[in-house]
């Protein structure tokens, strides 16, 4: 484990380099134990990839140097943390209607990975995602799992406007726009759940950790 | 007493902005609020509001309102001219409007962002604990967006405090006691105090010079969630491939074009690119009053410094409230 200074409102906790489900565990165990045990003058807690975030008030965090303070304080609480075993998170199934006007990439991603259209509907439908952050807008999930034959580069021109719970893929990753946003995924499917709600409690429908899967509801196209 | 502004032109970019809504991070939720979060906690203390109301923040070119009711209010931030009816409005005061008045923008002087702050604050739904407009995500504010010519914004029942500072002024008088808003906020120097970002050292050495040493001018194409700069083209030493993680207020990215982009207070939670600098949180009114057109530079100085600047700055915030109430016992 490494801490380093974001800034001086934040220090970022390092727990590994790779992108798998070992690193994601420590992650969600440091994010554990620092909200059932805070630092002093916690603004925030971001849990990434491979890093864990802790946003801090410089002002808030008791005597002396307020980065050494915060250190010092992670460093005690997060001792060990290969042995936790995080809560597991929740199974969400995604319903989704592949291809047709809501995924209009659907041929194009197929046809970049060799494959038919229900063949790329398979192989997307038989992954078993982990949830590894939520980030870049609100309640959009980073999901770890997908097969490596259906990655597809991003659009060379990115859309203006990529509506609310469109079903993408960019490069190796997949995900689900959670609200109507520009973006540059490949777009094969469209799912009526909302992943972002103000009024729910969490509003974010996915959270670090839990395990998503797809499921087709037939093609828009047929 | 509690009045409504009605929006008879909504200027450039006018949105309702308090402190923001820390807190959901983690759920991928920006922070947000105002840019000059000093300027809008000034405005609030000086017409005896919690220092996380809601007010407005004007853009460049300020909107023009009729205020109905009694309303007090007072302004901080940068200069766009403000006028109630045809009298100047002198900042850093609490104003008490003459009812019906009309508060309108000449035109800018300095800055590039004016807060108004009102006395009960602006009364809309909270979105997640917080009333800040988030445009990205239409949420927060009114409506999730800007605001535009016709719109009413009814305002909150003002403080014990607040009542009191209404009562000792006359319609149309200002409160004979200020506060310097430049000097708590640090307004003037081009210069932007900054930390070695954790990708700093992977820039090319010729980078990382003309990075602490040239001038950089702010783009046009800046908005709430960053400034984009043109400046020296920066260059690293070889690609880096990085994993998304978190940001923070002022961390400098450097996108492979090689154009620094700053983030602000609707930046993205997370980020992909590399880290070059981070602005020391005590300069980001500063950043924040920066216009299109403007010229920075950015000098180095220590975690310590940073921090030891922040915590003096939040003291003498903290002592703002006190002599407020002083005056008003």
């Amino acid at each position: 484990m490494q801490i380093e200074p974001l800034g001086d409102c934040a220090a970022l906790i390092r727990l590994g380099d790779a992108l798998d489900e070992a690193t994601h565990r420590l992650v969600r165990a440091a994010w554990e134990r620092l909200t059932a045990d805070p630092v002093a003058g916690t603004v925030d807690l971001v849990p990434a990839f491979t890093t864990l975030a802790l946003h801090y008030d410089p002002a808030r965090t008791g005597s002396g140097a307020p980065y050494e303070a915060v250190r010092g304080a992670l460093e005690r609480r997060l001792e060990r943390l290969e042995l936790d075993r995080p809560a597991a998170g929740k199974r969400v199934e995604i319903p989704v209607v592949y291809g047709g006007p809501g995924g209009p990439d659907l041929e194009a991603v197929a046809a970049h990975a060799g494959l038919s259209p229900a063949e790329l509907v398979r192989v997307h439908t038989s992954g078993d995602y982990l949830v590894h952050m939520v980030g870049f807008a609100p309640g959009f999930p980073y999901l770890g799992g997908m097969d490596p034959l259906i990655a597809c580069p991003r659009r060379d021109t990115p859309r203006t406007r990529v509506p609310a719970g469109s079903v993408g893929i960019g490069g190796r990753q997949t995900g689900v726009y959670p609200l109507d946003s520009p973006g540059g995924w490949q777009i094969i499917g469209r799912t009526e759940l909302r992943l972002f709600d103000t009024a729910a409690e969490p509003p974010a429908l996915l959270r670090p950790g839990d395990r998503v899967s797809f499921l087709a509801l037939g093609t828009g196209g047929a | 007493m509690s009045g409504q502004i009605r929006v008879v032109r909504p200027g450039l970019l006018t949105t309702v902005q308090d402190a923001g809504r820390p807190g959901h991070q983690h759920d991928g939720v920006s922070v947000g609020g105002a840019l000059d979060p000093v300027a809008l906690r000034v405005a609030n203390l000086l017409v005896g509001n919690t220092p996380g109301s809601a007010g407005l923040e004007a853009t460049l070119l300020g909107p023009d309102v009729v205020l109905e009711g009694d309303v007090v209010l007072a302004l901080a931030g940068g200069d766009l001219g403000a006028r109630l009816d045809d009298a100047p409005v002198p900042p850093g005061r609490a104003v008490r409007a003459p009812a019906g008045a009309r508060l309108h923008f000449a035109g800018r002087v300095r800055g590039a962002r004016q807060y108004v702050a009102f006395a009960g604050g602006i009364d809309v739904p909270e979105v997640l604990g917080s009333r800040a407009t988030w445009l990205r995500a239409r949420m927060g504010g009114l409506e999730g967006r800007a605001l535009l010519a016709g719109d009413v914004l009814r305002l909150g029942h003002p403080t014990a405090l607040g009542e009191r500072i209404a009562q000792s002024l006359e319609p149309g008088e200002a409160a004979p006691w200020s506060a310097d808003t430049g000097a708590l906020a640090g307004y003037g120097p081009s210069e932007i105090r900054v930390l070695r970002g954790a990708h700093f050292d992977a820039l090319r050495p010729a980078s990382r010079e003309a990075l602490l040493r040239d001038d950089f001018v702010v783009r046009p194409d800046s908005d709430r969630m960053g400034y984009r700069l043109a400046g020296p083209v920066l260059e690293l030493e070889q690609p880096l491939e990085l994993l998304s993680e978190a940001v923070a207020f002022g961390t400098v990215q450097l996108p492979p074009d090689g154009a620094p982009i700053v983030l602000m207070a609707d930046r993205q939670t997370t980020g992909g690119y590399p880290r070059v600098l981070e602005v020391a949180t005590v300069d980001l009114p500063r950043l924040a009053q920066a216009a299109p057109g403007d010229r920075l530079a950015f000098r180095e100085i220590s975690l310590e410094q940073a921090q030891a600047l922040y915590i003096a700055r939040e003291r003498r915030l903290a002592r703002l409230p006190l002599a407020i109430d002083l005056h008003h016992r």
